[in-house]
């Protein structure tokens, strides 16, 4: 099969989408040639610095009849128009009864790792998880970005697709014919039997590399990738927890009610799950601090294969 | 001067029907049938109804908190209001909403919005839209003096200017922020100049006066509709009530103030005026009056009688299909 990088896979979803829905709009702060080339600047627009304004003026056109993509580029920027995103896109639909749909993509780059110090290294999905009416993906390869990017694009609410900066260039396998990815389920990178590791964006390689190096110690790791948060596909990791017995969760994220608590949560709150637990869940996440720009620091802050497998032999060890 | 009678009838009729209704409203409140935060249109109704009488179904939107009068100016019906302020079942958002987010897709009332400023955004994506379809279609957004000291409204004129949105912008300069006389937080004593350092053209209006607004709009609308790009109304007016109705939160407006605001009474200066023009008579007044007495005593009804929605319901819309 062709091999793409994750940019161009997101790229593709979006230009095959426009090509079928003429009521589309792209916005964001930066120049798209590409896809101005092709659909024009009155669809492709080179909006000012003003995130509230791009993003508010999404939900007016998607009230109006349209298909909004709207790029803040860095979950960063997102803070400056969550009055946009928090207070209006996400409750709309429901302050309003559902009297008109709200079909928005909105994209934000998130993670660190690239010594971009502390405001532009966050991966704040949890913060967006708490708040009803958003739908979230995670893609982690360029197969589950096209993929989930077109049903992002049909589906008729705000979604927000948090990408993880360091992923952009990877390659990977993308099928020449169109598909989609259906929000809610999620992918097992890896079958194994000994602990069930769900990873999230950037963290899901991470923990493939520590699953093969594991390996020649005969650990056999689960790699699950929920590739949605919301909805969270909680049915597989608690059969794949229900198998193994033993949970960790994995998230460059700070851990304070973050996306793996919410994850942990959802597998100990079921009775059957529980009870077939032989080791308590381990979250490993970025430390609770901003991302220090230093990289002995950041790399320090920042969860790892090396720390992955520490965690995954820590719950082997204390099993029952 | 406009001299279309049916024109200065339907315009007299609109701001008295908002008057009636808001007063209702207050009056179910006072006796506790309307629970949470309303915000009274009184004393405003001339804006909303020369501004929305430019307007049709095509053309869209975005109010504030102090809403009613905008959903009704743009042909919301009353009793699915009332419902929703009750809210019942009925009501234009199931319930969902209350008085601070009516909305009416089906008449291009894209809603209310409670957070001071953010519906500037919103209306430019719907004056997006109107320039995407290329058929006419305007949007116009109303706001207060308050949001004139949110970044939002710099954003929009600069997104409005440079893309040339058929978008109006209607301050609704009622001279406060909650209990905050705008002297005190706005350092542009002229908010009409905000807009024209965005190169939008810019006007001042008599609030009060709803032929002004109405000339004034239209002439902005008409140019907006030729692809001219946005237009500017300040439009000078003054709320009767406190920012929301509340029996302990007290009124920190000077008394005299308030009175001299009413003595400049949109509706009543209407009146007196075609009254001595000749284009009413008093018994035309009255009928009107009781016709729409009528009407919103039929929005209360119909209110009061609709039930209430189920607890459950609350888990529906929260997405849509």
């Amino acid at each position: 099969m062709r091999q793409i990088t994750y940019e161009q896979a997101t790229l593709e979803a979006i230009q095959e989408e426009f090509r079928k829905n003429p009521k589309s709009i792209y916005m964001a702060t930066d120049l798209l040639i590409d896809l101005q080339k092709e659909f024009g600047e009155a669809r492709v627009r080179v909006t000012p610095i003003a995130e509230s304004s791009f993003v508010g003026a999404a939900i007016g056109l998607a009230g109006s009849g349209f298909r909004v993509v709207a790029n803040i580029r860095m979950a960063t920027f997102g803070f400056v128009a969550t009055d946009q995103i928090v207070n209006h896109a996400a409750k709309i639909t429901y302050m309003f009864g559902g009297q008109a749909k709200f079909p928005i993509l909105y994209r934000m780059t998130v993670g660190a790792g690239g010594s971009a110090a502390a405001e532009h290294s966050i991966s704040p999905y949890s913060m967006y998880m708490n708040v009803p009416g958003l739908k979230i993906i995670l893609p982690a390869t360029p197969y589950d970005a096209k993929g989930l990017f077109k049903t992002a694009f049909k589906d008729n609410n705000p979604v927000i697709s948090f990408e993880h900066m360091l992923l952009g260039g990877m390659q990977g396998e993308v099928p020449e014919d169109e598909y989609c990815i259906p929000f809610g389920e999620a992918r097992i990178r890896r079958v194994g039997e000994d602990v069930t590791v769900v990873a999230l964006a950037k963290m899901v390689n991470e923990s493939l590399a520590a699953a093969e190096e594991l390996e020649k110690e005969g650990l056999s790791l689960e790699i699950i990738d929920p590739r949605t948060l919301v909805p969270l596909d909680v049915e597989t990791i608690r059969r794949s927890v229900s198998k193994t017995g033993r949970l960790v969760v994995v998230d460059e994220a700070c851990p304070t009610c973050g996306a793996a608590s919410e994850i942990v949560s959802q597998v100990v709150e079921d009775k059957i799950t529980f009870g077939e637990l032989k080791a308590p869940p381990v979250r490993v996440c970025g430390l609770n601090i901003p991302i220090p720009f230093s990289p002995p620091m950041e790399k320090y802050a920042l969860p790892d294969k090396q720390k992955i497998i520490d965690a995954v032999k820590a719950v082997f060890s204390k099993s029952k | 001067m406009i001299s279309d009678r049916e024109i200065l009838i339907g315009l007299y009729t609109k701001m008295l029907t908002i008057r009636r209704f808001e007063e209702r409203v207050v009056e179910e409140f006072r006796a506790g049938r309307i629970r949470g935060y309303i915000h009274s249109y009184i004393g405003e109704e001339a804006v909303a109804t020369g501004v929305c009488a430019n307007l049709n179904n095509a053309d869209r939107i975005v109010s504030n908190h102090r809403g009613h009068g905008h959903c009704i100016a743009k042909g919301a019906d009353m009793k699915r209001m009332m419902a929703e302020i009750f809210g019942k079942k009925t009501g234009y958002c199931k319930g969902k909403g209350g008085s601070m987010h009516i909305a009416d897709f089906s008449v291009g009332m894209l809603g209310a919005d409670g957070i001071v400023g953010a519906g500037l955004p919103i209306a430019s994506g719907a004056a997006i839209a109107a320039q995407l379809e290329n058929n006419g279609a305007v949007a116009a957004v109303f706001f207060g003096d308050g949001a004139c000291q949110e970044g939002e409204l710099h954003e929009c004129l600069n997104l409005a200017s440079i893309w040339k949105l058929p978008l109006l912008f209607v301050c609704e300069n009622n001279l406060y922020g909650v209990h905050t006389h705008r002297d005190l937080v706005l350092g542009a004593k002229e908010i009409v100049r905000m807009p024209r350092a965005y190169h939008i053209p810019s006007q001042v209006v008599d609030g009060n006066d709803v032929i002004a607004v109405y000339e004034a709009a239209r002439e902005a609308v008409e140019q907006m509709r030729r692809g001219k790009g946005p237009h500017f109304l300040e439009c000078k007016t003054y709320r009767w009530h406190k920012h929301f109705l509340s029996e302990i939160v007290p009124d920190r407006r000077p008394p005299s103030e308030v009175e001299a605001w009413k003595k400049k009474c949109p509706i009543r200066t209407f009146e007196n005026k075609a009254l001595k023009d000749g284009i009413v008579t008093s018994a035309d007044l009255n009928s009107i009056n009781e016709r729409i007495m009528q009407e919103v005593e039929e929005a209360v009804k119909f209110a009061d009688e609709s039930p209430y929605p189920h607890p459950e319901d609350a888990l529906d819309d929260v997405y849509s299909a």
